[in-house]
């Protein structure tokens, strides 16, 4: 199997305007079903966003065709690009997801020191340290002082708040 | 002389201690986020922007538009120090003030930066002041077709002015408004858009997709080129801020020049950013022959950039305040939070909202003088925060803008958008597609279409009513012209081509 080298241009380009076509697709799709045409008390629901979608959909359609012409050899992010990418995206969409069940505070501190860990390259015992610090300082601001509301978790539980 | 007497009542306003602690806060804050990469004037006041609902709508004004005017003064401070924008609208800084710095005239440099960012600021402000209330004067004349027909100019200009491919800001500006259709419609009550999804009935908040597009999309950009800051050392001492003030009046025409193109820039919505490179480009284009060249630390090319730049950031207020459109993203996000505080962006914010518009004002003579003093003197520490490591930055960064998504409507489905986004703002910066019109499409969208609806609904049906009369007929003329632009210069260029063959 060819060692995967990163993503060209062309297969960027291809993408991003497919997703935009779709989205006009979904778009016009939901219109008709609305009605996007003209009711008794003016233009209804649909009427709008129809046309716009239209219109997105012409112009995704176009920038599609002329994607097709970019040259396949130039890059859009070569493999150590997109592992730099990754090592900074798969840890905060990680953080996102547990956020629900252990809290916005304890998933925070986790990231905290996950980065300085692993990217910054500090000792396990500063990065975890640091990460409980920012949580703190993040709940004396948040939730002391401006009455913010954050998810909470497991811990938060515990402490009684 | 209306609007001094006015203004007066504005410093009355802006110099309640409380609003003064603000300003403070808000400049010292949007230092930091316009040295961060990462954080920009745009998504630090959309972060904080749902903090300020327990403050009165003049003292949250006043705090986030001097985060503004901090970010824009920031910004200057990287570029020259260590190469990096710290926003879009300093790369046209770095060519001329990072190189000063490697000849060790960083102080030179600096003061250059901030002083003719003031000059710029403050032009655009007078600017403000005199012909803001003019122009919503003249707008309180507009009807709803008027109004469709700014806005339609205001996306054309994107459209046919931008610097980047028309296909593409066409293709962006669409999607925004559909993003902005998505959930309640508030005229029929019908759902639109939300294929069944409870969590998509509140709509996509523009707040979060700031955040996303400009914050997460920006971060990974700068991991992407794996960032190592290593910068000069800059202390600003009086004799270097007093040599390079004395020197300064002889570029008084360089400044006025670039100061205008600026506020031009600013008040249509090409944003800070074009305009600092056109003003660039125009200083070195009139460059006389025999000087020493662009771009090996000429003051010349730090003066010129940053002029504009923060004219042009300051003046795209004038058309939130007198028109309720934008100038610029930021100035989008701020147009959204004045609806969120409960005030009607148009212009008859001047009429009905007198106090908070010329304390909004005041506050910006104020917040621009209180911006000068404070990052001439305190670069080395602001300077100090790119010290700081980057690993540390992003989670840090990561951490607040999942916080400011949270805290728009408390949802953690917001939480999953902004992270969406945040990889569609990355994949669009890298190819090129602009994002400032899909925010402003986004925080418009809602007010486009009323207007375009009631339009429709008083002339049923027939688009005929966008011409209907002189005033809505040239605005949408102007604003046809601009959108088709660019196949208007092609078509040009082909004919000339052709005229060209047929007489060699």
């Amino acid at each position: 199997m060819r060692r995967f080298q990163g993503i060209s241009q062309r297969t960027a380009e291809l993408t991003l305007a497919a997703l935009f076509a779709a989205v006009a697709a979904l778009a016009i799709g939901d219109s008709l079903r609305i009605g996007s045409g003209w009711g008794e008390d003016g233009p209804r629901s649909g009427y709008f966003p129809f046309w716009v979608g239209a219109v997105l959909l012409v112009a995704a359609l176009w920038q599609l065709v002329s994607a097709l012409g970019v040259r396949p050899r130039e890059s859009f992010a070569t493999r150590e690009e997109l592992v730099r990418v990754a090592s900074v995206l798969v840890p905060a969409a990680v953080q996102v997801a547990l956020m629900p069940f252990l809290g916005l505070y304890l998933t925070s501190a986790m990231l905290v020191a996950w980065f300085m860990a692993r990217i910054g390259g500090f000792s396990w015992l500063v990065a975890v340290a640091s990460g409980i610090v920012t949580a703190i300082v993040a709940f004396v601001v948040f939730e002391i002082w401006f009455l913010v509301a954050l998810p909470k978790g497991p811990i938060e539980d515990l402490l009684g708040f | 002389m209306d609007q001094l007497g006015l203004l007066l009542n504005g410093f009355a306003v802006a110099l309640d201690p409380w609003n003064v602690a603000l300003m403070l806060i808000g400049i010292v804050l949007g230092v930091v986020i316009g040295v961060l990469p990462g954080l920009g004037g745009a998504n630090g006041v959309a972060i904080l922007l749902p903090l300020t609902f327990s403050l009165p709508p003049v003292s949250a004004i006043i705090l986030l538009s001097c985060i503004y005017w901090g970010a824009l003064f920031g910004g200057a401070i990287t570029s020259i120090l260590f190469n990096i924008p710290g926003e879009p609208w300093s790369v046209a800084t770095t060519f001329d003030g990072y190189p000063m710095a490697q000849q060790g005239r960083a102080a030179e440099a600096l003061t250059a930066a901030f002083t003719s960012s003031f000059v710029g600021a403050f032009f655009a402000i007078v600017m403000i002041t005199f012909v803001a209330p003019l122009v919503a004067g003249f707008a309180l004349r507009f009807g709803p077709p008027e109004f469709f027909a700014v806005m339609f100019l205001a996306f054309a200009s994107f459209i046919g002015m931008g610097s980047g491919s028309p296909l593409k800001t066409l293709m962006v500006t669409m999607a925004g408004f559909l993003l902005a259709c998505v959930g309640l419609d508030s005229v029929t009550g019908s759902l639109r858009l939300t294929f069944g999804s409870t969590e998509l009935i509140r709509g996509f908040d523009f707040l979060v997709a700031v955040i996303g597009l400009f914050g997460i999309g920006e971060i990974l950009t700068s991991i992407e080129e794996g960032l190592a800051f290593r910068g000069a050392q800059a202390r600003i001492d009086l004799s270097a801020v007093r040599r390079t003030w004395a020197e300064l009046p002889r570029y008084w025409a360089l400044s006025l020049r670039s100061a205008l193109i600026g506020c031009w820039m600013g008040v249509t919505p090409a944003g800070a950013t074009p305009a600092s490179f056109m003003s660039y480009g125009v200083a070195r284009r009139l460059a006389k022959p025999g000087e020493a060249p662009f771009g090996k630390g000429r003051i010349e090319g730090v003066i010129a950039p940053e002029t504009a730049a923060h004219a042009a950031g300051t003046s795209a207020l004038l058309p939130m305040l007198a028109l309720g459109v934008p100038g610029s993203p930021t100035a989008a996000v701020l147009l959204g939070g004045l609806m969120m505080w409960g005030l009607q962006p148009g212009p008859m914010l001047f009429v009905e909202q007198a106090d908070f518009v010329w304390g909004l004002i005041a506050s910006m003579y104020l917040g621009n003088l209180v911006g000068l003093a404070l990052v001439l003197f305190a670069v080395p520490w602001f300077a100090a925060i790119l010290r700081v490591p980057f690993a540390v930055i992003a989670a840090l960064i990561l951490v607040i803008c999942s916080i400011g998504a949270y805290t728009v409507n408390n949802a953690w489905f917001d939480v999953v958008v902004m992270l969406c986004f945040g990889v569609l703002g990355y994949a669009m910066k890298k190819l090129d597609y602009p994002l400032a019109p899909l925010v402003l499409a986004l925080v418009l969208g809602n007010r486009t279409e009323q207007a375009f609806r009631q339009s429709m609904l008083s002339s049923q049906g027939d688009l005929g009513v966008f011409f209907s009369n002189w005033l809505v007929g040239s605005i949408m003329a102007v604003g046809l012209v601009l959108l088709f632009w660019p196949l208007i210069s092609r078509v040009r260029g082909a004919i000339s081509v052709q005229v060209a063959r047929r007489r060699g």
